[in-house]
């Protein structure tokens, strides 16, 4: 029934940006999405090939690969209602 | 390219784009290590030379590039570029280039909290890296704006980006749209302030020219007009047309005009490699077999020559002063002489001058007829000026040149020629003669520098083996011509003759004379003889007389008893 969340955070470093991003993402998730989200974080500085294949230009970003389709959130993720808009989390919530 | 090191400042390096007149015109290329700013409106030709400068590098100066487009797709970037000859899949797989296509829609992506483009930086030092790259194009950052809201954090990591480009030494074009008032819409030209190109596209009188200009260039100097350039099949060239002056090859060399006749009558017997000539005429005067004539003498000797024919079709033309016994066709055929034909309105001044500067790098010929110079219409001010960047570009090159008129019958010397006379080394002026209801070609040569030349009005005519000139026959009243000087020359053919009767009818009488005079002196011999004889006959009677005499005498004296001794000398006469 519940959606599956497969979700990818592209960071560069451990910036403060990338930092805030992965806690706040992390928190928004627990809130939200408790149980049913996995999150991946890509560093790429490590592997900055994934940039050019995944599209990446702004960090921090974050794709919902899962459920489709794939949407996509830049910034530090800061401000949570615009992530559970832009996750399509709330309609969810709200059906069940 | 040699060009870099010798034109480029001490401290400032330069990077050839390649682009033929381009680097001219930056004295040497774009700053090395530097962002450069490439501006105008679309289609006017900002990504083709981004594209072309990447391609060289690649290509011809080893430095491998890599192009950030962010409206094509790498696809469509190759698939644009391939026509001119382009390989990029094959730079591509020889690492020599690559293309990331950054592609970005609005509507996909929801912003929260802060955020940077170090994504950006890195897909762009990532490619940098793989290839080893020195040159990098981005095109055209604008379209970051129109992606992402937050227009501060954007300008700020474009700064940003512009430092990085510049600590990693990238040689980097930017292109930015053409805005409002402003070099570029969200105003690029305020990042990168080290070299500035403008590109435009204008069209007058439903003419496009296309012009580009060296906004800024920080720490060098460089051309600062606009130049025109082209951009068709051949790819980006431009043109700095400017860039030609007065130090011109000088040459004593000397070419045949290809008419013996006219060689004959400047004072070196021909014209000087190098030099103008300007061929004014009135309509159907024979210029465009003149000109023929020269291209055929120009080939005859193996040397390339260039036929600009702005009224007359390639065919048309080779058919026309074939009639007239120039034959051009073996030549076209031998890669020695190309008939260039062009609408002079199919092109603004700009675009003619510059498709001709091409022909002429392209081709080098050492001979260029231009035919003629009067169908270019204009401002007189504009048409001059072209005229007068048109000679020199020809005379930069040391290249022979003539130049066709059409002049008004009623003036001969008309303001067609647009003050181009006086800019001519050598003027020949083919005149109608008319007279006894008949016209005539004449042909004189009005001004020839730096060599005495024939002051003669010659007659020619266009024979079916090429312009002959004939010889000039002078009348009371001026040069004869057509019918005027057949009849001189049968008048001539009669009083000879006459004058061949005169001769021998003296001699004749001379010898009648000479017979009449020997035979009164025969007379007089004989009378002198006769005469002589007479004497003879008298002096014989006379001493007969006297030895008679004397024989009486003596005789006498016998009979007298003297002695003749004492008296011996009485006996002489």
């Amino acid at each position: 029934m519940d959606e599956q969340y497969d979700l990818r955070l592209y960071v560069a470093g451990q910036t403060p940006k990338s930092m805030a991003a992965i806690a706040n993402l992390k928190h928004i998730c627990d809130t939200h999405l408790a149980g049913r989200y996995s999150i991946q974080i890509i560093d790429l500085v490590e592997t900055p090939q994934l940039a050019i294949r995944d599209h990446i230009l702004a960090i921090p970003t974050l794709i919902r690969r899962l459920p489709e389709p794939v949407t996509r959130i830049i910034g530090n993720m800061s401000k949570s209602e615009r992530v559970i808009v832009g996750l399509d989390i709330e309609l969810r919530s709200a059906a069940q | 390219m040699p060009r870099k090191t010798e034109l480029a400042t001490p401290q400032l390096a330069k990077t050839p784009t390649g682009i033929p007149g381009l680097d001219e015109v930056l004295l040497g290329g774009l700053p090395t290590g530097r962002p450069s700013l490439i501006c105008g409106s679309a289609g006017c030709g900002k990504t083709l030379l981004a594209m072309t400068f990447l391609v060289n590098g690649a290509a011809r100066f080893n430095e491998p590039g890599v192009f950030v487009s962010f409206e094509e797709s790498g696809q469509d970037l190759s698939d644009n570029v391939a026509s001119l000859g382009f390989d990029v899949p094959g730079l591509i797989a020889g690492k020599k280039l690559a293309i990331d296509h950054v592609r970005i829609e609005r509507s996909e992506i929801e912003e929260s909290g802060e955020y940077d483009l170090e994504g950006l930086f890195i897909r762009i030092g990532y490619a940098v890296d793989q290839i080893g790259a020195k040159r990098v194009v981005l095109d055209t950052l604008e379209a970051l704006f129109a992606c992402l809201s937050d227009e501060a954090v954007l300008r700020a990591e474009l700064r940003r980006l512009f430092a990085w480009l510049k600590d990693r030494g990238l040689t980097a074009i930017i292109t930015g749209e053409r805005g409002q008032g402003t070099l570029t819409r969200s105003g690029l030209e305020e990042y990168v302030s080290d070299c500035v190109i403008l590109l435009d596209n204008r069209v007058e009188d439903q003419i496009t020219t296309r012009r580009l200009r060296i906004v800024k260039f920080r720490g060098s100097a460089h051309g600062t007009n606009e130049f025109p350039f082209l951009l068709d099949d051949h790819g980006i060239t431009v043109v700095p047309l400017s860039s030609a002056g007065v130090g011109h090859v000088i040459s004593d060399d000397l070419v045949s005009t290809g008419v013996p006749g006219l060689d004959a009558m400047m004072g070196p017997h021909g014209i000087y490699r190098g030099s103008s000539v300007l061929i004014s005429g009135v309509a159907g005067s024979g210029k465009s077999i003149l000109g023929a004539s020269f291209a055929a003498a120009t080939c005859a000797v193996g040397e390339r020559c260039i036929f600009f024919s702005f009224e007359e079709a390639a065919e048309q033309l080779v058919r026309n002063v074939a009639s007239g016994g120039v034959e051009l066709q073996q030549y076209i055929e031998a890669d020695l002489l190309r008939i260039e034909t062009k609408r002079p309105s199919s092109y603004g001044f700009e675009m003619h001058l510059a498709h001709m500067q091409r022909e002429l790098d392209r081709f080098r010929p050492t001979a260029v007829i231009i035919d003629p110079v009067t169908s270019f219409r204009g401002p007189d001010s504009e048409v001059h000026a072209l005229l007068l960047r048109m000679l020199d570009m020809l005379k930069t090159r040391g290249i022979t040149t003539i130049f066709t008129s059409l002049t008004n019958s009623a003036e001969r010397t008309s303001q067609a020629d647009f003050g181009l006379s006086s800019l001519m080394d050598v003027w020949v002026s083919l005149v109608d003669i008319e007279s006894n209801g008949e016209r005539n070609r004449g042909l004189y040569v009005l001004k020839s520098r730096g060599m005495n030349h024939s002051n003669q009005i010659r007659e020619y005519l266009l024979t079916n083996d090429g312009v002959k000139l004939v010889d000039a026959y002078l009348g009371v009243a001026g040069v004869l011509t057509g019918s005027a000087r057949l009849a001189q020359q049968a008048q001539a053919t009669i009083e000879s003759l006459h004058q061949r009767e005169e001769i021998a009818r003296r001699r004749r009488e001379i010898a009648s004379r000479r017979a009449v005079t020997e035979r009164q002196i025969a007379e007089l011999q004989v009378e002198i003889e006769s005469q002589e004889a007479e004497v003879a006959r008298l002096i014989a009677q006379d001493e007969r007389r006297e030895t008679v005499f004397e024989s009486d005498r003596v005789a006498m004296g016998a009979s007298r008893g003297v002695h003749a001794n004492g008296e011996d000398k009485v006996r002489a006469p």
